[in-house]
């Protein structure tokens, strides 16, 4: 396969992944500006929001203080904000149309009309936009395209850089909404066990699409033990930092089955695994939540970077 | 002006090949009209069959217009495109494989030499070369209008990458899908053989170095090129890989493309960009497009460009008007196909002739395309012709001059029913081992009424265009 359309496959995954992660923040925001805050009025988190994305800077620049509307439409519509889900989408199509010939007609079909009705989106009244709709509505799109890749897609190389695409760029998500907490949580480790860190755990939990998987794997109260063993160690949860590493591994084993050569990127990866498989809870809340993820991310990132220079850009190491 | 043919009406009475539609269009209310045409729309948007408009404003990507309508031909009527189609392929082949070589036809005095090498698409790059087969123009679009029952003319041929190819195919898949019943009515012939047809014509042009299964590439200028829908359908269709210049690269006496595996040679290359940035090192040097070095390795029989390097000299207008000539002077035979009766400006008494009948002549630029550039007479007003006689004074090389032809019409749907709107062609003969071409092409319809302008910059749309089985 053309070093340029495995790249552009592989990109076209982590953008549709990209858009929903933006999605699922935006609904951890709303619901948490609902919640009230200690001492009166209600609680303001979408600073954190934005700083999980990277984007905080950008934001403030352009808008000033994050208010929750202009934040939406930050994280929804703005094309200048590369995070924005107007703006992985039609990243991801812009990957998709180019390698057309890479994709089934229903992956393609899938794509298109979420950008068709992204479109539409963008040219109705925002004020008839709700914020969870919106969210739902990504979601949705992002199940819709990934179930046709699952159900339609040839398992060949083309099918494991999208693949890879996707569990690279989960990994770094889950990493990433699990540092909102972080963010969160930073004003006053005081809160630490209140009634407002159960809260928040919970909408996380919920963001994640994983409170009900907590409850039925975890039983009883929400601890941050528990929670954090669920986003980074479950091996049954699908967006765990394990989950995402091992699939990463797979798609990696596959591709050097199929080529008959193992690259770096093989091999980062399957130590990065090893170690996230012995590592504990405890040893994670020692090290500091926030230097763990830190990390991660930066693991994750350099896998990223040897599947690149292994796969992507077409001269053999 | 003469009157316009239309070609579903013959001595009042409607032809026999248009009966079935003209009941359909009789029998299909206005609203179910509407609702079939927006749901063709919706088609076309959501396979994304779609041409790029940059830098105008507004939404880059448009939709042609497309008319369900369908064009149709019979099947004696297409027996005599075809033969005049593949005559006129073999010789404007024969042609440029002469002109690149022994140049017989200068010789003879049948073609002035400065015509062909002062041309701007003459190569001097590839003088002497000779492609597998001697085939230099792989793909050859000829433009077609009719002017009555029994009288077609030639308008234009393209040589070097003709486009549309993929609204032919896409127009049938959509007319198949929205109004079934009408293929079980009138037996019409398939054109999806196309593609196979397109791989076999470019697997047969491979190098003698190939040995085995040659891989072939369809190398495009990338995404953003108006084409790009087509480039990356056809090489869908065709199961080939679709590559910018940056995924090849030229090493020994190979090319080669980039790949998750590493290098894999290359041996069929069909470009849908132009010959001055196929290779930077040959042409021109700030092509980002093409790739350095590949002439050398088409000149040493490394890899087959098609359409070859060169092969525009044969499409150019100045050299249209000696196709009759060629097909004498090489096949033997006489014209199937006429052309338009042409003026050349750059001969003294023709240009006078055309400069004062202005008002009735079309005048073309010699390298112009898409309708711009142009003068219809009958249609200009004073400040206009004048505009264009000014401008052959000035540059009388630069233009030719054709009569306005009565151009046949089709019913096409528009606001107030079904009208009449001017249509032309455009097959698309396959040149490899074989001459072939499959039965239809695109037309083209001029959808603003009275207009003879059918390109999709201007107001046209596009049809599905039936030759009925025998």
């Amino acid at each position: 396969m053309l070093s340029r359309t495995a790249s552009h496959l592989y990109w076209m995954a982590r953008y549709i992944e990209r858009a929903e992660t933006t999605a699922r923040l935006l609904q951890m925001g709303a619901r948490n500006a609902l919640l009230p805050d200690i001492g009166g009025g209600f609680r303001n988190d979408w600073e954190a929001v934005l700083q999980a994305l990277g984007q905080l800077e950008a934001f403030r620049e352009k808008y000033g203080d994050p208010v929750q509307r202009n934040v939406e439409t930050f994280l929804f519509f703005d094309a200048s904000n590369p995070a924005s889900v107007m703006s992985c989408f039609s990243a991801a199509r812009e990957n998709g149309r180019v390698v057309r010939t890479a994709l089934t007609s229903q992956v393609w079909d899938a794509i298109n009309t979420t950008f068709q009705e992204m479109q539409a989106l963008h040219r109705m009244e925002r004020s008839k936009l709700i914020v969870n709709e919106l969210a739902d509505w990504t979601l949705r799109s992002g199940a819709l395209i990934r179930g046709a890749i699952e159900s339609t897609q040839l398992r060949n190389d083309g099918f494991r850089f999208m693949g890879l695409g996707h569990s690279i760029e989960r990994g770094d998500n889950t990493a990433r909404l699990l540092d909102v907490k972080y963010y969160v949580l930073l004003p006053s480790l005081s809160y630490v066990g209140s009634a407002l860190d159960q809260s928040q755990w919970a909408t996380l939990l919920r963001s994640m699409h994983a409170h009900r998987a907590f409850v039925w794997t975890y039983k009883g109260e929400i601890t941050a033990a528990k929670i954090a063993h669920l986003l980074i160690l479950n091996r049954q949860f699908p967006r765990s930092l394990l989950s995402a590493t091992q699939a990463t591994v797979d798609h990696l084993d596959a591709l050097a089955r199929g080529y008959g050569i193992t690259p770096k990127a093989t091999s980062l990866a399957r130590g990065h695994l090893g170690e996230l498989a012995e590592a504990h809870v405890e040893d994670i809340f020692d090290e500091g939540l926030h230097q763990f993820l830190l990390r991660f991310m930066g693991r994750n990132g350099e896998i990223a970077q040897a599947v690149q220079s292994s796969y992507l850009v077409g001269v053999p190491e | 002006m003469p009157e316009t043919f239309n070609e579903m009406i013959d001595g009042g009475q409607v032809r026999p090949a248009y009966q079935s539609l003209e009941r359909w269009q009789n029998e299909m209310p206005a609203d179910l009209r509407q609702m079939k045409q927006s749901e063709a729309e919706a088609l076309f948007r959501r396979v994304g069959i779609t041409f790029a408009v940059y830098g105008e404003g507004g939404d880059p990507e448009r939709l042609i217009p497309f008319d369900m309508f369908p064009r149709v031909f019979t099947a004696g009527e297409w027996r005599k495109l075809e033969r005049g189609i593949r005559q006129r392929a073999a010789a404007l082949n024969a042609f440029l494989a002469d002109v690149y070589d022994q140049r017989e036809i200068i010789r003879a005095g049948k073609i002035p030499e400065h015509l062909v090498t002062h041309n701007e698409a003459f190569e001097r790059a590839v003088v002497g070369m000779r492609p597998p087969r001697n085939v230099w123009s792989h793909i050859v679009g000829v433009d077609l209008v009719r002017t009555g029952p029994d009288q077609f003319y030639v308008l234009e041929d393209n040589c070097r990458t003709p486009s549309g190819v993929s609204y032919m195919l896409q127009n049938r898949e959509i007319m198949m899908r929205m109004f079934p019943h009408l293929f079980v009515e009138n037996r019409i012939a398939p054109v999806d053989g196309y593609a196979d047809a397109l791989r076999h014509t470019l697997a047969s042009v491979a190098p003698k170095k190939c040995d085995g299964d040659p891989t072939v590439v369809i190398l495009t200028p990338g995404q953003f090129n108006s084409a790009y829908y087509e480039h990356s359908f056809l090489a869908d269709l065709m199961g080939v890989e679709l590559v910018e210049g940056q995924d090849l690269f030229v090493e020994g006496d190979f090319c080669w493309m980039r790949t998750t595996e590493g290098p894999k040679k290359v041996d069929v290359i069909y470009r849908r960009i132009d010959d001055a940035f196929l290779d930077p090192l040959c042409f021109r040097p700030d092509s980002m497009l093409g790739v350095p070095g590949l002439m050398n390795v088409y000149r040493s029989g490394g890899v087959s460009i098609c359409s070859a390097p060169g092969a525009g000299v044969a499409d150019d207008k100045a050299i249209y008007t000696f196709v009759p000539d060629m097909i004498r002077f090489y096949l033997g035979e006489a014209p199937i196909l006429e052309n338009v009766p042409t003026w050349q400006c750059a001969k003294p008494d023709e240009c006078k002739y055309v400069l004062e009948h202005l008002s009735e002549l079309v005048v073309k630029e010699v390298h112009g395309s898409g309708g711009y550039g142009m003068l219809v007479g009958p249609k200009a007003d004073q400040s206009q012709i004048e505009a264009f006689r000014h401008k052959i004074t000035e540059k009388p090389w630069n233009y030719i001059a054709q009569p306005t032809l009565a151009l046949s019409a089709c019913p096409t749907f528009v606001e107030e029913g079904v009208a009449p709107r001017h249509v032309d062609l455009r097959p698309y003969c396959l040149v490899g081992e074989r001459i072939e071409l499959v039965p239809g092409g695109l037309t083209r319809v001029a959808l603003n009424e009275g207009s003879l302008v059918v390109n999709s910059s201007q107001g046209g749309g596009v049809k599905d265009t039936w030759v009925l089985a025998e």
